[in-house]
């Protein structure tokens, strides 16, 4: 049963499946590609303040998910139906978390190869970039699914989430994107643990929220 | 009326002394029934009474107010939300839940309610009857002995209908359970039938 949820959750957001799924991709290449035209073509200030731009540009891509994660399945009766089978709220957000992650996480590490082309980034600095982000992309994930819950039942839900996710993501990219400035694999540690924690939180503060969402 | 056993024969519904309430709005409250198998009731109401609540309480969706709920068996909602997702053909949202619920031969109950022509037809295209069909036909496939249907005749032809009368007659005929709610008659032999204005909470003088 988990499996089936899990093969249906991933052909619903996997980048190229239809939908418009691959956007977040796109949109974080499209942001690096657009950062050297911004800030003029100096290689030297390129290479120096392109790894944050990465960062950003990827928080911003695990944002524009957020608007069908939960919601459409709350109003098409998913989850109610789910529900009638025995299958808990916590298990339905575990899988959405897996599928979601799946859906944005790796082809953004994929991303970061061209995107640090465009920014002139050096060998070092991608090789923490990309650990950063594999470390740093669960936590964006669960941040993403447990706001995507809580706002599914309210109209404007969609704008603020993107406004939501932003300070919960502060410690990931303070410390994933530290990580590059001293050059320091170290910080990495607490990216992922943040991520870990936030991880193991996500599926139970997604499935009271939609728990909760029924309701009303 | 106790037919074959292709259900347990312990499956039940119980409501005891039930009430529920809309936002702060007492929809109806002293609400008692018991269904065995082979029984259905016919819940009726105007629109806003109640029985969409009620159905959600007994799915175990939402809390009573008070009163309490006993039941054995699996329970089936249709709703008027059919689960289906509408980008994709309906072959393939209803495959999903066939593997859900581990159904391996959905043919014969996809031609009873005449969705093997709309197979490859996307969801969203659909009408809401053949939505309903859909939904039904989940249901049916899943073989629960509970069966709650909220408006399951909305938007169905006549030759549609008949068929959901004959489905829930033959459901019960195999020792199921059906709670329905709706506006229109059901030609179901023994149907029992609730009308939830009799449950209203009097007004209070003002």
């Amino acid at each position: 049963m988990i499996a089936a949820l899990l093969r249906r959750d991933l052909a619903t957001f996997f980048p190229f499946a239809g939908g418009g799924a691959a956007l977040p991709v796109v949109f974080f290449v499209a942001v690096a590609m657009l950062y050297p035209f911004a800030v003029g073509p100096d290689v030297a200030l390129l290479a120096r303040t392109g790894g944050g731009v990465v960062w950003i540009a990827a928080l911003l891509a695990a944002i524009l998910p957020l608007d069908r994660l939960v919601a459409e399945d709350i109003e098409r009766g998913t989850f109610d139906q789910l529900r009638l089978r025995g299958v808990s709220e916590e298990a339905m957000m575990a899988v959405r978390l897996l599928a979601h992650w799946l859906s944005f996480g790796p082809p953004l590490v994929l991303a970061t190869f061209p995107a640090a082309a465009l920014l002139a980034l050096d060998g070092p600095t991608l090789h923490l970039l990309l650990l950063g982000l594999l470390a740093g992309t669960p936590g964006l994930a669960a941040i993403g699914l447990i706001i995507a819950a809580l706002t599914a039942s309210l109209r404007s839900g969609a704008a603020l989430s993107g406004l939501l996710l932003v300070p919960l993501a502060l410690p990931i990219l303070i410390f994933g994107a530290g990580a590059l400035a001293r050059q320091d694999p170290a910080s990495l540690g607490f990216v992922g643990a943040a991520s870990l924690l936030l991880v193991a939180i996500a599926p139970f503060a997604a499935g009271a929220a939609i728990r909760a969402a029924r309701e009303n | 009326m106790e037919g074959s056993d292709r259900f347990p024969p312990d499956s039940r519904l119980v409501a005891h002394t039930l009430a529920c309430r809309r936002g702060e709005r007492l929809l109806f409250r002293k609400l008692s029934f018991a269904l065995r198998p082979g029984e259905a009731l016919h819940v009726t109401g105007a629109n806003g009474t109640g029985k969409t609540t009620l159905i959600r309480t007994l799915a175990g969706l939402s809390r009573p107010y008070a009163g309490e709920i006993e039941s054995a068996g699996s329970v089936g909602l249709v709703d008027e939300r059919p689960a289906l997702d509408p980008d994709l053909p309906l072959g393939r949202a209803l495959g999903f839940w066939a593997r859900i619920d581990g159904v391996d031969d959905t043919a014969p109950i996809h031609a009873r309610l005449g969705l093997d022509s709309l197979l490859d037809v996307p969801v969203r295209f659909l009408s809401t009857g053949q939505r309903k069909r859909a939904a039904l036909a989940v249901l049916v496939g899943r073989g629960v002995p509970v069966w709650l249907l909220d408006e399951p005749l909305s938007g169905l032809d006549s030759g549609a209908i008949e068929t959901v009368s004959r489905l829930v007659t033959e459901h019960l005929e195999q020792g199921g359970i059906a709670l329905i709610a709706s506006h229109q008659p059901l030609a179901v032999p023994g149907l029992r039938k609730l009308a939830l204005e009799d449950f209203a909470p009097r007004e209070e003088p003002a």
